[in-house]
């Protein structure tokens, strides 16, 4: 009965789809987990001993709202990573994870029925966070046909007089695809003539693969002074349980974000900064030596998943980004939850259904490849069983 | 030493039985590429042998293990590599390095019983001219042992399923 003391507007939000999965793995001790969504490294050494070392010398308080020194490396790295230009002291805020980053944003920027534009399949939270902000998201879908990036014609089609955000994710989660230069120039251009914000959302920036650089759309000209730069820590830097993000943009911007910030959060916890100091560090002077080691790991068990996939027939794209892949099911003729539930039941296997990151997502799973290839290559073989047997 | 055959190294020092079809599709190569790489460390003597880490505790067979700790004096012309030679010839050193610190030589020995370690020592380690003394200590548990964690299985500690 207590429900009725719940805002209908947040009950309208649905769960998230992967919850029920959750729930059903947590019983099965044979399961193999494709469904993470974070690396499978423990954060390097050095950096979890500088948030000890913090504690030990009895670093216990509050920080700025801001956040600490860490926006200065902030700053440094991006331009020398992204040749992006943020001012450390007053265009930079360290939130907590890039999902509050995201949230906090989404409440600075969105008015009441503003339209928010968010490609998909996506991170789950855009959505949702669109309508905790009183917003309308509005989906853009992508297609594997074109890799997953995002067409300015399609963008186009879905802009009104009321759209004022887009989200835009690349490298993708789930997908793995990246976005090319050209064809963010030209979602760029679109930006810009109907005065939209951009939220960038730039946290698996660093895991590319082939070759591949992932533009900034904050760096093409225009786009600037209508764009945030969000990231964190997470994924490339292998720190998810540290919480550890932040946001770029212009100074009245990042003011509004941290006017919530400040009523909401105060501040990222001390600990987590100074790890996070410590990791741009360290990084800037071995060359990202770890983030690349960590890379170069992703990299090859990528291939041996895609490979793997397609040898059992499953049409698989390949992702140039992140560290999952999103092959379709669609030949099964099952839909993505039932594909995932029937392979967990049957084979023991965790996998995200596709509808889960929104509907053009179904007919596809995404799986994640940073799990021990051991593990892997057993999760192939019980994949293979589990298709036969269809 | 080439990016390949880095690549090729560290997929091997994770797991040596890793069958040359999936090395080819994790590094991008072709299977004759990859046997050819191989080829050529072995030939060169970067990948001296392929063995097993094995946990002796969890089979039959009895294995005492020590780390001795050897001063020696160099020798004229030869330093400690003369002595290292001797040393490296007996069938009970597993392991022998040249350590920096307060002592010259550590060895790794093995013997079947704690006698014939001690017979080691005694009767063939002690006896060489060149050691002026020497410090046993005695493995009593393995916790780790080239990067592999013995009897403490670490799971995964992530969620099962994440976003």
């Amino acid at each position: 009965m207590s429900s009725r003391f719940v805002n209908p507007a947040i009950s309208a939000v649905p769960p998230s789809a992967i919850r029920r999965f959750f729930d059903i793995a947590g019983t099965m001790k044979d399961a193999i987990s494709l469904g993470v969504g974070e690396p499978d490294f423990v954060t390097p050494f050095p950096v979890r001993n500088t948030a000890i070392d913090s504690l030990l010398d009895g670093e216990t308080s509050y920080t700025t709202n801001a956040g600490i020194q860490l926006r200065q490396e902030i700053s440094w790295y991006l331009k020398n990573r992204s040749q992006l230009e943020y001012a450390p002291e007053d265009e930079v805020l360290v939130t907590v994870g890039a999902s509050e980053a995201i949230d906090i944003a989404l409440r600075a920027l969105v008015r009441p029925g503003d339209e928010v534009l968010i490609p998909e399949p996506c991170y789950i939270s855009y959505q949702a966070c669109t309508l905790f902000a009183s917003g309308v998201p509005v989906s853009v879908p992508t297609r594997a046909e074109n890799d997953f990036e995002l067409l300015a014609e399609d963008l186009k089609k879905r802009i009104t007089k009321k759209s004022r955000v887009l989200v835009l994710s690349y490298p993708s989660n789930p997908t793995g695809a990246v976005m090319p230069l050209e064809r963010l120039k030209a979602v760029a251009e679109l930006a810009i003539k109907h005065d939209l914000f951009v939220i960038c959302d730039e946290i698996y920036a660093e895991l590319c693969y082939e070759g591949f650089t992932q533009h900034s759309i904050a760096s093409l000209p225009g786009m600037r002074e209508r764009t945030m730069v969000v990231s964190g820590f997470s994924k490339a830097f292998a720190m998810t349980g540290f919480r550890l993000g932040y946001l770029c943009a212009p100074r009245a911007i990042v003011a509004a974000c941290a006017r919530i910030h400040q009523y909401t959060i105060m501040c990222a916890s001390r600990q987590s900064q100074v790890a996070s100091y410590n990791a741009l560090k360290q990084g800037r002077e071995s060359n990202y030596a770890d983030v690349s080691r960590m890379r170069e790991s992703y990299d090859r068990r990528r291939r041996l998943m895609v490979q793997s996939f397609r040898d059992m027939g499953l049409s698989c794209f390949e992702p140039r980004g992140a560290f999952y892949t999103f092959p379709s099911i669609r030949h099964t003729g099952l839909s993505s939850e039932q594909f995932c539930e029937r392979l967990l039941n049957e084979q023991h296997v965790v996998t995200v259904p596709g509808n889960a990151f929104g509907p053009s997502g179904e007919g596809h799973i995404r799986c994640c490849y940073a799990t021990a290839t051991e593990k892997l290559v057993e999760a192939f073989a019980r994949i293979a069983l589990f298709l036969e047997s269809l | 030493m080439n990016g390949r055959q880095r690549q090729v190294l560290d997929l091997l020092n994770e797991d040596c039985r890793i069958p040359l079809e999936r090395m080819a599709v994790m590094l991008d190569m072709d299977i004759q590429e990859v046997a050819d790489t191989i080829d050529k460390l072995e030939k060169d003597h970067v990948i001296l042998c392929y063995r097993p880490v094995v946990n002796w505790d969890r089979t039959e067979r009895n294995v005492v293990e020590a780390m001795i700790e050897v001063k020696v004096t160099p020798q004229r012309d030869f330093g400690f590599d003369a002595v290292a030679r001797r040393i490296n010839s007996f069938e009970e050193v597993r392991s022998l390095y040249l350590m920096s610190g307060t002592y010259d030589l550590l060895i790794q020995v093995t013997a079947p019983t704690l006698k014939e370690l001690a017979q080691f020592i005694s009767e063939r380690l002690s006896p060489l001219e060149t050691v002026t003394g020497t410090s046993t200590s005695f493995v009593l548990k393995r916790y780790k042992q080239d990067g592999v964690v013995f009897d403490l299985p670490e799971g995964d500690r992530r969620l099962s399923i994440s976003p």
